[in-house]
Parts: structure tokens; C-alpha cells; sequence
């Protein structure tokens, strides 16, 4: 390939393009910075998941019939606005997932010890810890309302005077900066939602024109004339909802930089935890969860469902009969007895473990294998269904009459024509496990107790049920985390299904 | 006819010795009973005294698989797998690790799992039929556009949040019902009603969404055109062709769940304190008692395959172009 | 003149598709005479079939709208009914017949159900019963008191399209539109339905719009015919004067690429080019880029109605006194570019020998799932085809002339009997060694739509058998090659980055026909190639064939229901009914003199285009009955219970061959010697 081709590959690949200049940023900053670079189980997957998408959609982007559905997808203004909700979803996501240890401070005790290596923190943190960084290291006694100055229950303080005094104390963070809450929180809180907003819309309407030049750019249109076409909606993409969505997350990113700091903002949990970062923390669990176990699900459902459709005959009562015997299973309780091994097993080898994060990410990583062999059986069954069909159309007796061989025909001919069944599957697969996460975490065989999420923050919340008043934030926050996700994933894989699945008319969004 | 049921249930046994065989393999081989007696008896600082005593109480210091000792069919006989796991064939659960007799908390499990399970699953099979049909006469009209997304909304909200949702509102504002418990008789009912209720109002967004996919695939088919063609109303059109077509797939989905509701709820009943099988199954499962639930998984495999057979005959009520055979 | 029963004025009706609003039905006006069959003819897409859903207001929503125009039905407005005004007009006063009868009725319910539903609420349930009968009666159902509990996967597909019409006449309508009514069905059977609907309509006085593509059904049963072109109808006139002389080009051109024995030898009249698509903006005449003779009007200024003398009409510039003088005085007779010779090899070396094929399935039942009985699908058929010869396999749906055609490929593997190919024997071959043979026999299929995968570019198609068999050389050459090929079927080159869904339905089968090319063949085995086509198309493709067969000496086993076809491209003719061959020979032989009765009575059941002014009152009915199932053939001769010269030995022995003249086989009993 010549200078001139590579350039214009990459050129054609923008995808690419940015994942590369990703990757060369991570690994300069993890070089200069005194840290050690962390790479979870998890996080390689999400790494080699990334990279697959990468590379699939510039396939995608390339093959024009393959873009079509997809332009359809896009041009719903529903779906978009779902799009990037879940973008804003997988973003905090992945910073969540480059992960690293900081150096110890080197101690100055004597000369022979500075040949000694670093010695490094045994906190794992995450990019995403980082730059909530001020948010997470605030944590207060116990329970604090949203946006509280005091907390929860009362407790003795001492006072000035040295006497005690039961009473609601002062918060040690949640807004320290006040000399007279009484007077001044309510004020306060007003102004800093109003810097928000201003900060918001200018930031916002920054974006706006910059986009909005780049893409009169590209399709040479005037620039006024496409703002206006935007406002109006008359767009082929519906840029206008995606510029209004746009908005709301830039207005509630500097509503956290404003007020998350200097308050909470979702209140506080049981030992005192911002319950904002906590639900942010367990966006990351939730899309593993999401995302990793129909990973390790697809290569047994498409090679098996294809195989035993396409050979028929005894491979295909063998794999009729494990997939039957799996499904016979009711789904909880293999989870629950294999989860309990796991459990077991982790307990028993603690010493390999260097870290609690890293212990929880391995559990983590068995619950999506474990849900991963659970779930492949429905997608495997309509697979095998498919290919029973597909085998007797024309153009698959034509390849077997000019003598291709089965593997020919199962890549070339039956794959790429069952893929549009694999991917409505994977995306409407997305928000049950998601649902499921919390559900298991409820019965006690989710994720480990230690790791945020959702399902945790449920299960912890929902026991301070019968306090009177009732502790609801942290039960409201991890609810509309969750909703938001689920229902974008929801709204996002009806849009698919509609523009691949040749059978369903029209949908909704 | 027969023939075909027989055949089924002949089918059914090397189904039911695969799941067994796996039970085993995950409750005996991956964790030895030795791993077990640890957990439950504390982790390390357990003698081998202890450990001893705990599984000989339970039956769990034969051999695996071969027992070298016995003689003639006691070396087979006289295993874990042959004790723990062959017998569940004949439905002997044996004891939980408290002792009580599994059998016999599964038949009085059964009753409250049911009284809670039947209802749910009637009434939310009626009603999200009932709202589907409607969704689908007003097919691509506003009122179709507003059912989809609402029911898009509702399917993505987590069981979890119903019930807290409904024993918040229901119990804990309004104070009608119980927030939890259950007695036997007729006032099971004032407990039963705000799950029965969670339960149903919980399935809505999913149900009604699948059964309008049904409805509207069904009506877009060429007997449905004949049936305008002859000038019968939009009314009959939907009710006698389209609903009795869509029968057929509706019972691919739904029969094969009739018999997995002896398994009862597990979230529900949990949350409502009914003492049913779901509830127990939870229990067992946080206790680790390993016993129920293998006698837990066995029953769910024996029931579901129960299902596939029923579906299987369902399908010959509603498509005379179905013949077992 | 009274008034019409139906008058259609200027309706027009739009569709919204992927690619946007679409004018299926594009200012349409006809009228309908009580009593009268009127017509509509056209090709696929050229929105008949919405012009019927139109009247019947039930086009497909919310995509259909109708969107301008009126429907008069004896004066009323059909379009300004209330929905619940138009119940009582449909199945009442207006009822139709659509072409699918395998998918047109419900399945789970009896058709004595799906009958008493358009009978009527007011009668009892006793005098609804009777009525159902009297129907099931009427439409010819035999044994009606029985079938009155069956259900419709119970009946055959011309016992179901019966059924339909028992529906529809179940209101004693007015008017009966028959949308494409025997398209789906074999060509005895079409001959009774028409024969049915013929009856019904003497009996019951209604008027029947009769919506098809197939030019002998119109002769045989229209009054009155309008020809729809691309929305519009471009030309409408009496029967007879309409098969007398055509007006419009399109109408002419339809009548010349028709293929008949007369036009043996010689290329067929193609109509270049496909129907444009109705999205496209029209700017002047809509089959201006088909036409020969047209002139620049054509181009810019779209052609008006222009009333014949004759009550009828036509929407073309040259019947337009304005411009009638621009076109040639003489007509030009582009039809027959000359007698492409008749090429008869001499060396009659048999290329392929089928001896004794079988392909019988297995039925299994009971507990173990044995084999009780086997569906003899294909059972002891011998032919062969010499070099650069064409033989004929025929038989109606289901006779099991397709998986004769896949066993000789090895697609299907034969239960027993020998399947030579120039030295090999096939069904004695390994896969392995199957695989080196494969590129001498290749297929075409019917469904052009199902026949290449959908994923791949036509390049990538027509280069894997290449690959696959490594012939064609390096990549480099087997590009060169794929121009070659697709030039060669008459496709540009640069057609080959393409996909497949882009190609129209006869632009697919050349691709497919460059496809089997691709790997050399001699043999190349056509299974209904243009049964999906339309006719304009179809004479395209038969072309084709026709001039590869010359140049290359390919050999075609050429798998059709069509005996139009037959006779105009094949040398030989098999004649198969119920897995065997009962008739065999020359094409003279067979079509000029058939011998078997089933043979005999398939020809007679040919709608016949009559070209004579004369009325057609000649019954088309050639044989009864249907054909009865493979699993469990009738004894004896299979064709003896729908055989009108049976004998009582036909019921016992099935006859065996006897050759006639030179090569004419038949086995029949009533040529014995």
C-alpha cells in the first residue's frame, strides 16, 4: 500500500483515527504521570469490545447497503436523542475504565533507600475518580439530604462552650463555605444554579456554532441558511434534538461542577458517600454488565445456532439437547449456584488478589460469563431457525452446486444474513441484563457488595424504608440512573430492530 | 397422539439427567463438600473435627461417585451422587441443612406461591391482551404512538422500583393494605392484593408491547384483507380472525410458563414476606443451603419441561393444521 | 347505453414506499357495464391490483392513500361513503378474489365458517348452513356437507381459490373483481376456475373486473380489455377488436414477444428495458424509452387520451391527428431479425443419461420415528440430453420436475439410479470427487429475488464459483472475465460493483445465468427461469438462452409449466405427472401430435389467443380433477381417475413405454401394441 493509499484509508476511517489518538494519549499521560497503569479483566474487555465497534462501524461506513438501516436509525429524532444519552452513558463508562495506582510519596528516611522502585497506592482509581475528585473524597458522617448543610439525624455536638448539645450537626463539606446557612443556603443555591445556566449556555452555543460550521463546511451549505433549517427541524438528520439533548447534559454537567462541589447533591448514603458519585460509579457496571455478557455469549449462540442448522442431522440434536438442557435450568438459580462457587473459590484465593477493586472485578467478570451461558440459548434458537431457512434459498444451492465447502458457505453466505438477528438481539439484550443486575444484586448474587451499583444501591437503600422520614434519595437517584439507561437502550434497540428486521413495520421514535 | 407424548416424555429423561449431572458438578466437583462445611461453619477457624461432624450430619462424607468400601450395589449405591442426586428422580429432596424435610416445605410452599402466582398471571394475561387489542384497532394513530411509548417507559422501569413504588404508596401513604406478611384462609387476600397488583401493573409495558407486535403482524396478513373484503367490521375482523391467529404464537410464549408459576416469585414474595416457593428458594439461597436448591433446580427443569410438552399440545386446540405425530 | 354499473373517474392513488410518495394509480378512468368481464391488463407494478384495493377502499394503511377521483358504483360515490356505509358495499355489492388462495383464507377456521360469514346475519343458522352448501355446490366443491368442517391447509390451491369465490358470491354481488384469480395455479386447473367463474357469471348475471397479466386468459374471457401501463391505461377497447389489431406500441409489442411455435428459430420481439419506476417524475410519454417508433414529443410532452371511433381509445401521440404525420407511414417490422438456423447436431451422443432416477422421502411416525411411507417424489425417470440441445421437462406444480432437477445436481441425493455425465458417474462420486465435476452442470433458478445473496456485489458473485472450482485464472483475470460474462448476458460492466437489490427481476437472472457461466458449464439446468418474469422480460431472457445455446453449445434441461415456451425453444420434451415421464419425444412429436391423454389435455388447457373478431365460446375444461398426492399414488396408471378414455387395466398395471415414429415414447395403455 503506497503513502498516498494509507493516508487516504485513514482519512476514510475518522473512527480509527480517534481510537489511535486515544489510545497514544492514555499511554503518554500514564508515562508521565507517577502512576501505575491498571488493566482489569473487565477493562481489557471493554478495550477489545471498543475496538471491535471501532472497527465495525468504519466496515459499516464503508459498505453502503450496510450504512442504509443505519441512516434510517439515525434520522428518527427519538433514537437520536437515545444515542446520546447512551453515548454520555459509555463515556463516563470508559474513563471509568483506565485505571491506575498512584505512587507513594517516596519516603526520605535514608540514601540506600532511594535505588528502592516506587511503591504504589493500594487504591485503584480510575480516570473518572480523578476528575470527580472533590465530590468523592468529601464524605460526611452518614445520611444528608440532597443539597443538605446538616445532617441527617441528630447527634451530641459539642459546643463552643464545651457543654453538648443534641441537635442536627453542621455537615463537614456539604456547604462549608456558608457563615449563616440559615440565611444564606437558600440564596446560595439559587445563584449557583443561575452561574450554571450561564455557564451552561454559553458553553452550549459554543458548541453549536462550532458544529454547525463544520457541517455547512462539509455539505457546503450556507451557514444561516442551516441554522435556520435546524431550528425548524427540517434537517434530514434531526440535528435540532440533538443539539437540545446537548444542551440538557451540558446545563446538568455544570450543575454538578457548581453545585456538586460545594454541596451534595444527591445527598449522602448510610456511611456518609456522595450519592451522586456513587450512581455515576455504577454507570460502569451496568454497561459491563450490559455489554460484556453478551460478548461472551455470542460466539457459543452463532456458532452453534448456524452449525446446527445448517448440519442438521446429529450435530444438531446435540445442540438442540444442550441448549434445552440449559433452559431448563430456571435462570436465577444457576446463577445462584454458580455464583456461590465462585464465591467459594475467591474466598479461598484471596492471595491473588492485590487489590479489593480487583477482587470485585473478577466476580464481576464470572457474573457476565455466568449470565453470558445463561442467555446464549434464545438467540441460539432463532439462529438455528433462521438457517434452516436460509439453507434451502437459491443462491445457497448455487454455491453448493458450484462445490463450496461448508465453511465457505457459513462465512459468506449464511453469516452475513443472519447478522441483522444477531445485532437486534445484542441490542435488545442490552437493558434486560441491566434490569437483571439489580435484581440479582437483590437476591444476593450480583455484583460484589463492595463494587457500586445500582442494584447495591437498592438493596442498601430499601432496608432504611421503614425510617420515618423516609431516606429517598439514594432509592431515586439509583431509579432514574437506571431509567435513563434502560429506556434509551429501549427506545435505541426499537429503532434498530424497526430498520433491520424486515417483518416489524413502524415503531415508535 | 399418545405416541407423541410418550415419545415426549421419554425425551424428557436425558434432559433431566444432563441438569443433574451439571447440579452435581457444580455443587460437588467445582466445591467440595469439605469447601462447603467451611463456609457455612466460618471460614478458617474450623476444626476438622467440625467439619467432619457437619458433613456426616448431612450425608456428605460417602465418595463422589464410587464407593470402594460397600459391597455389590453399595459401591454405587452408597454415593453422594446416588443419594443426592438419583434419587431426586423419585422426588425424595432429602432434608435441608436446619434438618426440616424439603418435600414436605415445598407442598406447603406451594399453596401461598400459588395464590399469589395464578392471579398475577391471569389478569395480566387479560389485560395486556386487552390494552394490545386496543393499541392495535388504533393502529398507527396517536393513541398507538402513546401506548408504545408509555409501555416502552414502563418496561423500563426495574421490578425493584414497583414493589418499593407500591408498598411506599399503597402501604406507607395510603394505608390500605399491609406492607408484608401473610396468613392462611381467606385473609390471605388483604396481603395478597398490593402484589397481586405490583405484579400485573410490573408486566404491563413488556406484555402488551410483545402482544401488539403479535396483533399487528397477524393484521397485516392476506386473510385479514378477505375478511374486509366480505365487509365484517374492523370489531369482527379483530376479534375472530386476527386474536384467534394469534393464538398460535401467544402460546409458544405463554404455556411454557404455566407450570414455572408453582415456582413462585422470587422478588415479590420476598419483598411481601409470603412464605412460598420463591421466597424459600431465596432464603435457601443466601443461607447457602445447597440442598434445596438442587431440589430447587430439578423441580424447575422437571416443570419446565412440562411447559414445552403443554405447549406443545396447546398448539393442537388452536392450529387444525397442527397434527402430533 | 345505460349507465355503467362502475365508473371510475380520473382516480388516483398514491403509496408511500422507502423511497418515497409513489403514484401507483396515476388518473385512471373505465366504466363497467352490468354482465360485462372487463379487463385490466398489464405487468407487474403497474398498479392494477391497486386500482382494485382502490375500489374496494381497502388499500394497505396509512401507506395507500387515494388522493383524487371518483368511484361510482350504479351512481353512488364510493370515496364519500362513511367506513361503516362501505361495509355493506363490500362482499354485498362489490366482492373480490385475490391471487394467493393459499394465503387469502384464514387457517384456523372452516371454510363452512369463512363462507356463512358473508352470507348474511338476518337468516337462521340452519338457512345460513344451507346457503354455504348450496355454495360449496355451486363453485363446483364436491362432497360440500364434509367439507363444510375442513379447514383450508385441507384443501388444494384450486379448491381454495373455489372457495374464495363461494365467498364472494356468497352476497350475491354486483360486481366481482378477480385480482390475478389463476396466476397461482397450474394451467389445468386455471382452465377450470375460468371455466367456474364463466358459468357463475352466465348464471348470475354480475359483472366481473378481471385484473391480469396473462394475455389467453383475457381472450378467452373478457368482453372488453384496458391495457395499464406504468399507472395509466394507455389503451382500452372491445375484445375483439383489441386482439384483432393492438393500437398502442406497447400493446403490439406485448402480442410480439409472446413465444410460440411460429416463432420458432427466430429471436423474439423484446420490448428493451424494464417498466420505469413509478417514483420517477414522468415528463413525457411513460414508455417513451421502450418504444421504437417514438418521435421528440414523446419525450417532453406526456401523450392524451385520444377516443377511437370504436368506443374504445388509446394515449399515444400517433393516433393524434396533431402529430400523426411525424411517425413513418410504414410500420416497421423489427421483429424477426432474419431465421437463426435450427442447429441439429448430428452426433446424438447423450451428454447427460438419467437411468432409473428415484428421489423418494421418507414419512416417519411413531415412537421410533420409523419410515412408513415415502413420498415418491421423483420415481424412476430416464432421460438424455445430447450436446448443445435443449430438452423440456414439464408437469404441473408438484409433479416433481424441480427435485428431478436438483437429484441430477447431487443437490438432492437420488434414492437410486445412475446419473452420467459425459464420462462420469455421479451418483458414484465421493464429495470430494463431486466437487471437481461440479463445474460441468449448472442451475438457474425461478425466484430471481432469492437467488443471490443479498450481501454480496455481482462481482463477488459471479467470481465464487470461479474461485471456488480455481478456474479463471489470477484475480486480475478473473475481473477481465467478469466483464466478459456480464457483457456477455447483456449487462454493462460496470454494473459489477453493485448489489443485488438494485437489479431489477430480469436484470437479476442475467446475472445469474453469467453466474453459472462463470464456470464453463455444458449442461446448465433452467428451473422455471422466467415464470416470475413478466412477458416483455421473459422474451428477453429466452432470448438469451437461445443465442448462448448457439454460441457456446451449451446443453439446457429446461424445467417449466409453460408449453408456450416449450414449444417455441425446445428440442425435446419430457411430459411428467406424479414423479414419472408418461410422454417423451421431439417437440413435432409430442406438441403436434401428443399422445397421452394427460399430454393432450394439458395443451387444451392453454388459453388460446384468438385472434378472429368471432366470439370464444369453446370450453377450456381438458381434464377434471386435480392431481392426487405422491405419498399415495393412485394404482395403476397415476392419471387413470382424471382420465376420460380410461380402461379397466389402467387401474391395475401402469403402462409401460412404447416408442412411436422415431423417437415419440409414451406410456398409455391405449397405444398398445
Amino acid at each position: 500500500m503506497s503513502h498516498a493509499q494509507e493516508k487516504n484509508a485513514v482519512k476514510r476511517h475518522p473512527g480509527l483515527m480517534v481510537l489511535i489518538g486515544v489510545v497514544f494519549a492514555a499511554v503518554a499521560a500514564m508515562l508521565a504521570a507517577p502512576v501505575k497503569p491498571v488493566i482489569l479483566w473487565t477493562d481489557a474487555l471493554i478495550y477489545l469490545l471498543i475496538t471491535t465497534l471501532v472497527l465495525f462501524f468504519t466496515y459499516v461506513r464503508s459498505k453502503e447497503h450496510l450504512r442504509a438501516p443505519w441512516r434510517q436509525v439515525m434520522q428518527r429524532p427519538l433514537a437520536m436523542v437515545a444515542l446520546i444519552v447512551l453515548s454520555v452513558y459509555v463515556l463516563v463508562g470508559v474513563l471509568d475504565s483506565i485505571h491506575f495506582r498512584k505512587a507513594l510519596p517516596a519516603p526520605k528516611t535514608s540514601v540506600q533507600n532511594t535505588l528502592t522502585e516506587t511503591h504504589y497506592s493500594v487504591e485503584v482509581l480510575s480516570v473518572l475518580d480523578v476528575l470527580f475528585g472533590p465530590i468523592r473524597e468529601q464524605v460526611e458522617k452518614s445520611y444528608s439530604a440532597p443539597l443538605a448543610v446538616q445532617l441527617f439525624t441528630k447527634d451530641m455536638v459539642e459546643q463552643a462552650d464545651g457543654s453538648t448539645l443534641r441537635m442536627y450537626p453542621r455537615l463537614e463539606y456539604g456547604g462549608r463555605h456558608l457563615d449563616d446557612p440559615a440565611s444564606q443556603h437558600q440564596t446560595d443555591i439559587m445563584q449557583r444554579i443561575a452561574h450554571a445556566a450561564v455557564q451552561a449556555i454559553v458553553l452550549w452555543l459554543l458548541i453549536l456554532v462550532l458544529w454547525v460550521a463544520t457541517l455547512s463546511w462539509k455539505y457546503k451549505t450556507g451557514f444561516g441558511l442551516l441554522l435556520r433549517q435546524i431550528l425548524a427541524g427540517k434537517t434530514l438528520l434531526p440535528w435540532r434534538s440533538v443539539f437540545i439533548t446537548l444542551g440538557v447534559f451540558v446545563f446538568l454537567a455544570m450543575l454538578i461542577v457548581e453545585l456538586g462541589v460545594a454541596y451534595h447533591l444527591l445527598g449522602t448514603d448510610k456511611v456518609g458517600n456522595d450519592v451522586l458519585y456513587l450512581s455515576i460509579k455504577s454507570i460502569r457496571t451496568g454497561l459491563v454488565i450490559g455489554t460484556l455478557t453478551t460478548l461472551i455469549m455470542l460466539p457459543f449462540a452463532v456458532l452453534l445456532g448456524i452449525m446446527a442448522g445448517h448440519f442438521r442431522g446429529w450435530i444438531d440434536d446435540a445442540i438442540q439437547y444442550i441448549y434445552t438442557t440449559l433452559n431448563s435450568i430456571p435462570g436465577v438459580l444457576l446463577i445462584a449456584a454458580a455464583i456461590l462457587s465462585v464465591d467459594l473459590y475467591i474466598s479461598n484465593n484471596q492471595e491473588f488478589f492485590e487489590t479489593v477493586v480487583e477482587r470485585a472485578d473478577v466476580r464481576l467478570l464470572f457474573l457476565c460469563i455466568i449470565l453470558g451461558i445463561t442467555s446464549w440459548t434464545g438467540l441460539c434458537r432463532l439462529l438455528r431457525g433462521e438457517t434452516l431457512k436460509l439453507r434451502e434459498l437459491d443462491y445457497i444451492q448455487a454455491a453448493t452446486a458450484f462445490g463450496a465447502s461448508n465453511t465457505k458457505i457459513i462465512s459468506r453466505h449464511i453469516l452475513p444474513n443472519v447478522m441483522h438477528i444477531v445485532l437486534i438481539a445484542v441490542v435488545l439484550d442490552f437493558s434486560g441484563l441491566v434490569l437483571a443486575e439489580a435484581v440479582l444484586s437483590y437476591v444476593g448474587v450480583g455484583v460484589d457488595p463492595s463494587m457500586a451499583s445500582w442494584g447495591n444501591m437498592i438493596n442498601s437503600a430499601r432496608l432504611e424504608m421503614a425510617r420515618e422520614p423516609v431516606v429517598w434519595w439514594s432509592l431515586l437517584a439509583a431509579f432514574w440512573f437506571m431509567f435513563l439507561l434502560v429506556l434509551a437502550a429501549n427506545i435505541f434497540a426499537d429503532a434498530v430492530r424497526d430498520a433491520f428486521d424486515p417483518r416489524v413495520g413502524r415503531g415508535i421514535a | 397422539m399418545l405416541a407423541y407424548i410418550l415419545r415426549r416424555t421419554l425425551y424428557a429423561i436425558p434432559i433431566l439427567i444432563g441438569v443433574n449431572l451439571l447440579t452435581f458438578w457444580l455443587f460437588f466437583v467445582v466445591n467440595s463438600p469439605e469447601d462447603m462445611a467451611r463456609m457455612q461453619l466460618g471460614q478458617k477457624r474450623v476444626t476438622p473435627e467440625a467439619i467432619e461432624k457437619w458433613k456426616k450430619e448431612r450425608g456428605y462424607d460417602k465418595p463422589l461417585l464410587f464407593n470402594a468400601e460397600a459391597q455389590g450395589m453399595g459401591s454405587v449405591v452408597d454415593t453422594i451422587f446416588f443419594e443426592k442426586s438419583v434419587r431426586l428422580f423419585v422426588f425424595d429432596f432429602g432434608s435441608a441443612d436446619d434438618g426440616r424435610d424439603i418435600a414436605y416445605d415445598i407442598r406447603q410452599r406451594m399453596v401461598p406461591s400459588l395464590a399469589l402466582a395464578i392471579p398475577v398471571f391471569l389478569v395480566g394475561l387479560l389485560l395486556n391482551i386487552t390494552i394490545a387489542l386496543i393499541i392495535a384497532f388504533f393502529r398507527a394513530t396517536y393513541i398507538d404512538y402513546m401506548g408504545v411509548i408509555i409501555s416502552v417507559m414502563l418496561m423500563s422501569i426495574s421490578a425493584l422500583f414497583y414493589i418499593i413504588g407500591g408498598q411506599f404508596l399503597v402501604s406507607k401513604i395510603l394505608h390500605l393494605v399491609p406492607i408484608s406478611g401473610y396468613e392462611g384462609g381467606w385473609s390471605a387476600i388483604k396481603f395478597l392484593i398490593l402484589p397481586v397488583i405490583v405484579g400485573v401493573v410490573g408486566g404491563i409495558g413488556s406484555g402488551t408491547r410483545w402482544f401488539r407486535t403479535i396483533f399487528l403482524e397477524e393484521i397485516n396478513k392476506d386473510y385479514v384483507r378477505t375478511a374486509r373484503a366480505k365487509g365484517l367490521a374492523e370489531r369482527v375482523v379483530l376479534f375472530k380472525h386476527v386474536l384467534k391467529n394469534a393464538m398460535i404464537p401467544i402460546l409458544t410464549g405463554v404455556v411454557v410458563t404455566i407450570p414455572l408459576l408453582f415456582m413462585g416469585s422470587l422478588i415479590t414474595e420476598s419483598f411481601f414476606g409470603i412464605p412460598g416457593l420463591g421466597s424459600y428458594t431465596i432464603d435457601a439461597i443466601r443461607a447457602q443451603d445447597f440442598a434445596i436448591v438442587r431440589a430447587m433446580v430439578f423441580l424447575g427443569s422437571v416443570l419446565y419441561i412440562i411447559g414445552l410438552l403443554l405447549t406443545d399440545l396447546s398448539y393442537t386446540l388452536v392450529d387444525p393444521r397442527v397434527r402430533l405425530s | 347505453m345505460t349507465s355503467p354499473l362502475l365508473q371510475i373517474e380520473s382516480l388516483q392513488t398514491s403509496f408511500a414506499t422507502a423511497n418515497g410518495m409513489v403514484r401507483a394509480v396515476d388518473g385512471i378512468s373505465l366504466a363497467i357495464q352490468r354482465g360485462q368481464t372487463f379487463a385490466l391488463l398489464g405487468e407487474s407494478g403497474c398498479g392494477k391490483s391497486m386500482t382494485a384495493l382502490s375500489t374496494m377502499r381497502l388499500l394497505p394503511e396509512p401507506a395507500g392513500r387515494i388522493t383524487r377521483g371518483a368511484i361510482r358504483l350504479n351512481g353512488d360515490d364510493l370515496l364519500q361513503l362513511p367506513e361503516v356505509a362501505m361495509r355493506n358495499v363490500r362482499g354485498k355489492r362489490i366482492a373480490m378474489i385475490f391471487q394467493e388462495p393459499m394465503t387469502s383464507l384464514n387457517p384456523v377456521l372452516t371454510i363452512g365458517l369463512q363462507i356463512a360469514e358473508s352470507v348474511g346475519r338476518q337468516n337462521t343458522a340452519q338457512a345460513v348452513r344451507t346457503r354455504v352448501l348450496e355454495l360449496l355446490d355451486a363453485v363446483g366443491i364436491p362432497d360440500p356437507a364434509q367439507r363444510y368442517h375442513e379447514y383450508p391447509h385441507q384443501l388444494s390451491g384450486g379448491m381454495k381459490q373455489r372457495v374464495m369465490i363461494a365467498i364472494a358470491l356468497a352476497g350475491e354481488p354486483d360486481l366481482l373483481i378477480a385480482d390475478e384469480p389463476t396466476t397461482a395455479l397450474d394451467v389445468t386447473i386455471q382452465a377450470q376456475v375460468l371455466d367456474l367463474m364463466r358459468q357463475l357469471q352466465k348464471d348470475t348475471g354480475m359483472a366481473i373486473l378481471l385484473i391480469t397479466h396473462d394475455l389467453g386468459v383475457v381472450s378467452e374471457m373478457a368482453d372488453r380489455v384496458a391495457v395499464m401501463y406504468a399507472g395509466q391505461i394507455v389503451e382500452e377497447a372491445d375484445r375483439s377488436v383489441f386482439f384483432a389489431n393492438p393500437q398502442h406500441p406497447y400493446a403490439k409489442k406485448l402480442f410480439a414477444s409472446l413465444p410460440d411455435i411460429k416463432k420458432r428459430g427466430q429471436r423474439l420481439a423484446v420490448i428493451p428495458g424494464n417498466v420505469p419506476s413509478l417514483a420517477t417524475e414522468f415528463s413525457g410519454c411513460r414508455f417513451v424509452d421502450r418504444c421504437d417508433d417514438a418521435i421528440n414529443i414523446c419525450h417532453t410532452q406526456p401523450p392524451a387520451w385520444i377516443a377511437e371511433t370504436s368506443s374504445g381509445g388509446v394515449r399515444c401521440f400517433k393516433f393524434d391527428a396533431a402529430h400523426q404525420h411525424q411517425f413513418a407511414t410504414t410500420e416497421k417490422e423489427k421483429t424477426a431479425p432474419g431465421h437463426v438456423a435450427e442447429r441439429l447436431t448430428k452426433d446424438n451422443k447423450a451428454l447427460l443419461a438419467v437411468q432409473g432416477l428415484k428421489v423418494h422421502f421418507p414419512i416417519r411416525k411413531g415412537l421410533l420415528q420409523r419410515a412408513v411411507n415415502h413420498v415418491k417424489a421423483v420415481d424412476d425417470i430416464s432421460l438424455s440430453i445430447p450436446e448443445s440441445h435443449t430438452l423440456a421437462l414439464v408437469g404441473e406444480s408438484g409433479c416433481g420436475k424441480t427435485t428431478a432437477g436438483k437429484s441430477i445436481l447431487q443437490l438432492v441425493k437420488p434414492t437410486a439410479g445412475k446419473v452420467q455425465f459425459a464420462d462420469a458417474e455421479l451418483t458414484a462420486l465421493s464429495s470430494a470427487q463431486l466437487r471437481q465435476h461440479r463445474s460441468n452442470i449448472q442451475i438457474i433458478f425461478q425466484d430471481p429475488f432469492s437467488s443471490m445473496n443479498p450481501r454480496m456485489m455481482v462481482t463477488d458473485i459471479i467470481e465464487e464459483g470461479m474461485i471456488t472450482q480455481g478456474i479463471g485464472g489470477d484475480a486480475r483475470m478473473r475481473a477481465v472475465r467478469v466483464d466478459q460474462l456480464l457483457e456477455q448476458v447483456g449487462l454493462s460492466a460496470d454494473t459489477k460493483y453493485r448489489y443485488p437489490h438494485e437489479f431489477s427481476g430480469g436484470q437479476r437472472q442475467r446475472i445469474c445465468i453469467a453466474r453459472a457461466l462463470a464456470v464453463e458449464p455444458r449442461l446448465i439446468i433452467c428451473d422455471e427461469p422466467t415464470s416470475a418474469l413478466d412477458v416483455s422480460v421473459q422474451a428477453q431472457i429466452l432470448n438469451l438462452l437461445k443465442d448462448l445455446q448457439d454460441e457456446l453449445g451449451l446443453a439446457y434441461l429446461f424445467i417449466t409449466h409453460d408449453l408456450s415456451v416449450v414449444e417455441y425453444l425446445a428440442h425435446e420434451v419430457a411430459v411428467m405427472y406424479l414423479g414419472r415421464i408418461v410422454e417423451q419425444g421431439s417437440v413435432q412429436e409430442v406438441m403436434e401430435n401428443p399422445l397421452h391423454p394427460y399430454t393432450k389435455a394439458l395443451l387444451a388447457a392453454v388459453p388460446v389467443i384468438e385472434k378472429s373478431t368471432g366470439g370464444v365460446e369453446r370450453s377450456i375444461v381438458s381434464v377434471q380433477g386435480e392431481m392426487p398426492s405422491p405419498i399415495n399414488p393412485p394404482s395403476g396408471c397415476h392419471f387413470h381417475p382424471r382420465c376420460e378414455q380410461v380402461m379397466p387395466e389402467c387401474k391395475i398395471n401402469y403402462p409401460a413405454e412404447r416408442i412411436s415414429g422415431k423417437t415419440h415414447m409414451t406410456r398409455c395403455f391405449l397405444y398398445k401394441q
